[in-house]
């Protein structure tokens, strides 16, 4: 059978084709844009890929209403204006949109907390994807999870749209501390640490049998997430959780996002670890974005190198204004969406 | 003498690269280590370099930016054994396409090829596949990633591998340039015949 010959010689969106996509963005700046004109300007500035988005998280947060994937027609038009990856933002839970942004031809998703969930229970089951998915973590439990479901690279959520890096670096510190120390844990504690984050799966059946209590009474043997059993997914987190310990990080890329500004933010997050950056409003909401594109893809380059970094921020103008986290509402913080 | 090997490290992957590298020293009993290249001083310490996958566009700006586009294709000159995977097979190649000249992509010029960039297609269209590669016995796992293709060679420049009328592997020396992924499929065999060269 010449076709089961075909099938047998092609492979496509495997896992390893999905992580290696990811991994070769490594060291580059992601860069967020809301037209063909500003792709443009971010691919001359050196990204490595642009994410396609009707409004960035700054305007979103200052207009309001329900924030959906972008208009197909622009994320088309910036599709053909540029050679790099286009990434574009489907809303958390949201598989149809991300079903319509894989037929589009979009590189990666991105299943954002920037755009209003459309799932109460459940983010989207990557694995039934071709193409590669990133998703935003604030800690080692939800990055474990997302890379459960077939997350080919894990972000930082930081707090998008605010100009202030403090969310991001508290979340990449949060996800490195918690690394160090599941180094120290043995099997049996592995397996312990893997049920904790495997309760949040039990929210829909929990809220369904005893309304407003903890879903920890369901037992392994029921379903609970895309045909999956409890059991199964402590299974499928557990040798996530073991892969961390060997590898001593995430067995995917780590991005940073959410917040990051300037050149020294880039660096900074480099530094503590991150395999490179998203730079969401902070680009476009500046006063010179070409050049402030350019300054951010050297410093990330050269994180280590602080005579590069004081020489790629020299005279760049207003960098965005920026907001005080606490000035935030606790139930404006995009940071909280997803679990 | 311990030999360094070195990688450019200005984007993309990296890590990968001094993975199998490490492998493939220990398997032909080389002392040696992969060290990254980001500085002029990091490639004056190396004897041979690989230009990793990551985004063509980006890499060339940094080789640039970072004063090593000049040395690399000087040293290549004097026989240095380069390799350059994916993004960097696009780098190695004398002629780019439409895609390579519109983002004004400057080229290494360092092999008697042209090239294709994201010559099957978009991420969605990127894929495994079993090559046959001149001088193995078995077929080597190509991983392909928006990959380019090489569509013409000339003068010193012959092809190593072929995938459907596209040649996807080529040789000019010393010089090497592969469309797919060889640090991503676990096999040491592109590695070490590239070492060899040293």
């Amino acid at each position: 059978m010449p076709l089961d010959l075909d099938l047998k010689k092609l492979r496509f969106g495997t896992e390893l084709l999905k992580r290696g996509f990811a991994k070769m963005q490594k060291g580059g700046v992601i860069m967020d844009v809301t037209n063909a004109k500003q792709a443009a300007i971010a691919e001359e500035a050196g990204a490595v890929a642009v994410m396609a988005l009707e409004r960035v998280p700054a305007d979103i947060r200052t207009e309001g209403g329900v924030a959906r994937m972008a208009d197909p027609l622009k994320i088309a038009e910036i599709i053909d204006t540029v050679s790099i990856p286009v990434m574009a933002k489907a809303r958390i839970g949201h598989f149809v949109e991300a079903q319509a942004l894989q037929t589009l031809g979009v590189d990666m998703i991105d299943e954002s907390e920037v755009l209003t969930p459309a799932d109460p229970f459940y983010h989207i089951d990557k694995r039934k994807f071709e193409v590669p998915f990133v998703c935003g973590a604030r800690n080692l439990g939800e990055a474990v999870r997302r890379i459960f479901e077939g997350a080919a690279m894990i972000r930082t959520k930081g707090e998008a749209g605010t100009g202030n890096v403090i969310e991001a670096v508290r979340h990449q510190r949060l996800i490195n501390q918690a690394i160090a120390d599941l180094k120290k844990l043995d099997d049996a504690a592995l397996n312990r640490l893997a049920d904790t984050y495997a309760i949040s799966y039990c929210n829909l059946l929990g809220d369904v049998r005893s309304p407003g209590k903890d879903a920890e009474k369901i037992n392994g043997g029921e379903y609970v997430f895309e045909g999956g059993r409890l059991s199964d997914i402590c299974e499928g987190l557990v040798d996530v959780v073991i892969e961390i310990k060997e590898l001593s990080r995430l067995p995917v890329v780590n991005f940073a996002a959410g917040g990051l500004a300037t050149p020294a933010d880039a660096a900074l997050m480099m530094q503590l670890g991150c395999d490179g950056v998203f730079v969401g409003s902070g680009i476009f909401k500046s006063e010179n974005p070409k050049e402030r594109g350019i300054a951010i893809v050297e410093a990330t380059t050269n994180f280590d190198d602080p005579s590069v970094i004081a020489e790629v921020s020299k005279g760049l103008g207003d960098a965005m204004k920026g907001l005080e986290i606490s000035e935030i509402p606790a139930d404006q913080r995009l940071q909280e969406r997803g679990w | 003498m311990s030999v360094k090997v070195g990688v450019l490290a200005v984007q993309g992957a990296v890590q990968e690269h001094f993975d199998i590298l490490r492998k493939a020293l220990s398997s032909l009993e080389i002392s040696g280590s992969p060290i990254g290249v980001r500085k002029l001083e990091d490639f004056q310490k190396v004897s041979a370099l690989i230009i990793p996958g990551g985004e063509s566009t980006t890499i060339s700006k940094l080789l640039q930016k970072n004063s090593l586009f000049d040395p690399v294709r000087e040293r290549a000159e004097e026989g240095m054994p380069i390799m350059g995977t994916c993004a960097g097979c696009i780098l190695m190649a004398m002629e780019g396409d439409q895609a390579v000249a519109k983002t004004d992509t400057q080229l290494l010029s360092l092999m008697d090829m042209a090239v294709i960039r994201n010559a099957f297609g978009r991420q969605r269209e990127s894929f495994e596949a079993d090559l046959d590669i001149f001088g193995f016995d078995d077929t080597f796992r190509g991983v392909f990633i928006r990959a380019p293709a090489i569509s013409r060679l000339w003068g010193g420049c012959s092809a190593l591998s072929t995938f459907e009328d596209n040649t996807v592997m080529a040789r000019q020396g010393a010089r090497f340039a592969l469309a797919f992924h060889p640090e991503l499929s676990g096999d040491t065999r592109i590695h070490e015949m590239f070492l060899e060269q040293i």
